[in-house]
């Protein structure tokens, strides 16, 4: 009966069928998704007028002034090891204090638990960047501004709600027999959590670890506002200020893109799989 | 006197517990008390009421850049919501089925959202660049002159422009929620409504979106919170001010122009810039929390 219901099907439908159809709307996709970063690359290593002259050749990739340039006449070294060392310092801070708590609430049960995990929970759709001004005065009392530290404690700050609710709800799904057993044989309560039951959570740690990964490397906002010393920029941060330093010589500019893109691209590349869990899983039951 | 057992948990929540408290409720609670003063640049000044929400949203030179930017940002949300959602739930639709090369496209359509949008912003700004950038260029080769424009320059193209390289920017993100939810719709329903009909459209609307919906509740009250909140594209693309003749002119851009648009001069207004927080910190809040009621208990039907 159904094979005659639906026989009036459009030109293009005819000619390639509905998967043809799909296919080439994917491929097309993908080449709009990948153009620009190819682009950016490729312009990385061109002069600024191959860049207006020839937008797609090939360029010649030993040709490196561009990012020569990049390396000695500005601090973009310097900043990529500051990002690098406040993403890594929060992220360590993040699971270590999520986990502490998300083993208490996810293994125990006690009263306020569930308020408590809701308080946590609350701060997943909170928009800090509305309260940057008593956080900027806060961190004016603490002695705090232009230092990297008020932005690794806005991170963990940023951080712990979403490692909380992944974590509470992977150790509440940990079975009860070892645990039982540890305590049997004695073990107490910190050996427990340290032996038995965190290696096991460690498929969560990694998952909570590269949620926060990305917004936290990639934030520019609270750098804005908190950090003036040069030296003290991260990366998304210094490249506005190069940026504006540089508007003509677009060749430089693009190395500075470039630059700027490589290290989370090429860690995207080689982990993706744990990078689309990591990233889509606060919104996946 | 606690227990050791009391003691232990305790000690594991309360260092998550006091940053929590120091650096998000008690900086949110405070930018809702801040409102209700007088700020004009170091120290809190006297108690003024509800002046500053009177002001930001009844006086100039507030109301008109507030009205103006709270419009732009339904905007930037209701269009989002079409353009970004709609080609990533057919991307999702694509993706699922097993072509060749989909690990690649479920690669490549994800790869912008690990990008700064620091680093797309000025990627796009050289691209959409009037004289030199690559989009002009191409439309010039192939014979289209006539639709080369300053697309970032000109305030009937500024915002639309934005709005795509944000939604070039994010789309990754709806669509693998979209394709983890569809990948999820056990195969024996599946088989069972193929017999019943060949329509795509049925199978769509009868098996797909209902599946997909609860998982698209979590999405949209994300993208609205986002959009209310957007702020590093159009500071990257377009400046502090929001320009051309305030086109690009959002809520948080001009929260931040308030609070720390003239640094050092001491004339930050911490006080209007804590009651435009508070209002929009408010209709994100209810407006979050009624969208997600409304869309549970509807299960989002087409």
């Amino acid at each position: 009966m159904s094979d005659t219901t639906y026989t009036d099907r459009s030109g293009l439908m005819r000619t390639f069928g509905r998967d043809g159809l799909l296919q080439i709307l994917l491929i097309a996709n993908t080449f709009i998704m990948i153009a620009p970063i190819v682009i950016m690359v490729f312009s990385a290593f061109k002069p600024s007028m191959a860049i207006f002259r020839q937008p797609f050749a090939i360029p010649d990739f030993t040709d490196l002034s561009n990012f020569e340039a990049i390396w000695t006449e500005t601090h973009f070294v310097r900043y990529f090891f500051n990002s690098l060392l406040i993403t890594g310092s929060s992220i360590l801070a993040i699971l270590v204090l999520g986990s502490m708590a998300a083993y208490a609430l996810g293994r125990y049960n006690f009263r306020g638990s569930s308020f408590l995990l809701l308080f946590f929970l609350a701060g997943l759709t909170l928009p800090l960047k509305l309260a940057v001004i008593p956080l900027f005065v806060l961190m004016r009392k603490m002695g705090l501004l232009d230092s990297q530290l008020s932005l690794i404690l806005i991170y963990i700050a940023m951080g712990l709600p979403s490692t909380v609710f992944i974590m509470t709800g992977f150790i509440r799904s940990l079975p009860g027999e070892l645990e039982d057993a540890a305590r049997m044989d004695g073990a107490t309560e910190a050996r427990i959590m340290w032996s038995v039951m965190l290696p096991l959570a460690r498929p969560a740690m990694v998952i909570a670890a590269i949620h926060n990964l990305v917004p936290i490397w990639n934030d520019f906002f609270f750098p804005l506002i908190f950090i003036q010393n040069d030296l003290l920029k991260t990366l998304p941060q210094g490249l506005t200020s190069f940026m504006g330093e540089y508007t003509t010589n677009w060749g430089v500019l693009f190395a500075g893109l470039t630059f700027a893109a490589a290290p989370i691209t090429l860690l995207y590349i080689i982990l993706s799989r744990q990078f689309i869990n990591g990233m889509t899983s606060g919104a996946i039951k | 006197m606690p227990t050791p057992r009391g003691l232990w948990i305790t000690c594991l929540i309360l260092p998550a517990l006091a940053v929590m408290l120091l650096f998000v409720a008690y900086p949110i609670v405070s930018a809702l008390a801040y409102a209700f003063y007088h700020w004009n640049g170091m120290a809190r000044g006297e108690f003024v009421g509800f002046r500053n929400f009177y002001d930001v949203l009844f006086t100039e030179p507030y109301k008109s850049t507030v009205q103006n930017a709270f419009i732009n940002n339904v905007i930037v949300f209701v269009t989002l919501m079409v353009v970004q959602n709609g080609a990533a739930f057919i991307l999702a639709y694509a993706l699922w089925r097993e072509f060749p090369l989909a690990r690649f496209h479920r690669i490549a359509v994800f790869l912008p959202v690990v990008l700064s949008t620091v680093i797309v912003g000025y990627l796009w700004k050289l691209f959409l660049n009037p004289l030199f950038g690559i989009v002009n260029q191409t439309l010039k080769a192939v014979g289209l002159a006539g639709l080369a424009q300053p697309w970032l320059g000109q305030s009937d193209t500024a915002l639309a422009s934005l709005i795509l390289v944000n939604a070039w920017h994010w789309v990754g993100f709806p669509t693998l929620i979209f394709l983890a939810a569809m990948q999820r719709i056990p195969s024996e329903i599946y088989d069972a409504v193929r017999m019943e009909t060949e329509s795509e459209w049925v199978k769509i609307r009868k098996i797909i979106w209902p599946l997909v919906a609860p998982a698209a509740t979590i999405v949209f009250v994300l993208q609205f919170i986002g959009s209310f909140n957007w702020f590093e594209l159009p500071y990257v693309m377009e400046g502090m001010s929001g320009s051309p003749y305030g086109n690009t002119d959002v809520l948080a851009l001009y929260f931040y122009r308030l609070a720390f648009g003239n640094p050092g001069a001491g004339s930050s207004d911490f006080g209007h810039g804590s009651a435009l927080a508070a209002l929009v910190f408010i209709f994100i809040t209810v407006f979050a929390t009624a969208m997600t009621l409304y869309l549970r208990r509807r299960e989002i039907e087409l």
